[in-house]
């Protein structure tokens, strides 16, 4: 692993820079297919909010899964999930969490995938 | 402009999400598979891993901390109004199994990409699968060109479980990846049928 970066490893110093450094979200719980819907315009963002947070606003107006806004903001996932720690704090984005892992998928739900899986 | 604060958990606003991982070895076709079946074009995301979390000796001071950078394609298929499926191709470097872990967890069930030409490259994604308890099926890609085996010599090749389903697929065409992905979700109802019968033989 080098210490040097070209250009193929993208924008590194930015991200980090938009979190002020900050690796972690205070809060725990965005799973890559965690969904994300904006509870609020952005007319309620305090003003340390920064571009990033409301593009995520904006964009999470139809639900998004936390892996697209990391996609589609071309952000790494560390650097998403400090904006949503950010934006949950704040009270404008609503969380749907997938299933616990602690057990096994429910056979209904299983079922319900294989019905549209057949039916596509 | 009109500012107004709303409620997306009522109605069918919020899917719950379900996911399913693709693996095996560089180049077998995780990608092709994914943007099959997808209703979107493939997505990408990415995670940066400093030198800390792919377990080099923990280095104090921000100016030796190296960064790498692992990515992940992925795509989606609404299953019906409130219910969404990802599926997530594996990085292919295995040494990013910290990466692997957070796409396993909560996940369905894995479809492990074979290549006849190189078949030992998928052998790192089926113990990993074995070790995490986590249901998988073997999807044979039949290559243009390539050899063409039975999925009898592949399993015997593979020493699988005689439970686990391998089937041969094209992974570029729709159909057969649905249908993959059919032959993985029964495959993860057996399963589960299974591991509910043992755990009440065990409390009789």
């Amino acid at each position: 692993m080098s210490e040097w970066l070209d250009d193929e490893a993208g924008p590194v110093v930015r991200p980090y820079a938009l979190t002020r450094g900050r690796t972690r979200s205070s809060r725990e719980g965005f799973e890559l297919i965690a969904i994300i819907a904006t509870a609020a315009t952005s007319s309620f963002a305090p003003a340390g909010a920064g571009p990033e947070h409301l593009a995520i606003l904006e964009m999470c107006v139809r639900p998004l899964s936390v892996a697209e806004v990391s996609a589609k903001m071309r952000l790494p996932l560390g650097v998403v999930r400090v904006l949503l720690g950010d934006l949950l704090e704040y009270g404008l984005i609503a969380v749907r969490r997938p299933e616990p892992d602690n057990r096994l998928p429910n056979e209904r739900l299983l079922k319900e995938v294989l019905n549209g899986l057949q039916a596509l | 402009m009109d500012s107004k604060r709303s409620d997306p958990s009522r109605g069918a606003a919020m899917p719950l999400a379900v996911k399913i991982l693709v693996a095996g070895g560089f180049g077998v076709g995780k990608t092709s598979m994914v943007g099959a079946v997808s209703e979107i074009k493939p997505l990408r995301t990415e995670e940066q891993l400093t030198d800390r979390s792919v377990g080099v000796d923990d280095v104090s001071g921000v100016e030796r901390k190296t960064t790498t950078t692992v990515a992940m394609d992925f795509g989606r298929i609404t299953i019906r109004d409130g219910l969404v499926l990802y599926l997530f191709g594996t990085p292919g470097q295995d040494r990013f199994w910290f990466m692997w872990d957070e796409l396993a967890l909560g996940a369905l069930g894995a479809v492990v990409l074979a290549d006849t030409r190189r078949l030992a490259d998928c052998f790192p994604s089926i113990d990993y699968f074995e070790r995490r308890r986590l249901p998988f099926i073997i999807g044979v890609n039949c290559f243009d060109g390539a050899l063409r085996y039975d999925s009898e010599e592949i399993r015997a090749a593979l020493d699988l479980d005689p439970k686990i389903p391998v089937i041969l697929c094209d992974v570029r065409k729709r159909e057969s990846g649905k249908q993959v992905l059919i032959t993985l979700v029964e495959h993860v109802l057996a399963v589960m049928a299974e591991r509910q019968r043992q755990q009440g033989a065990v409390v009789r």
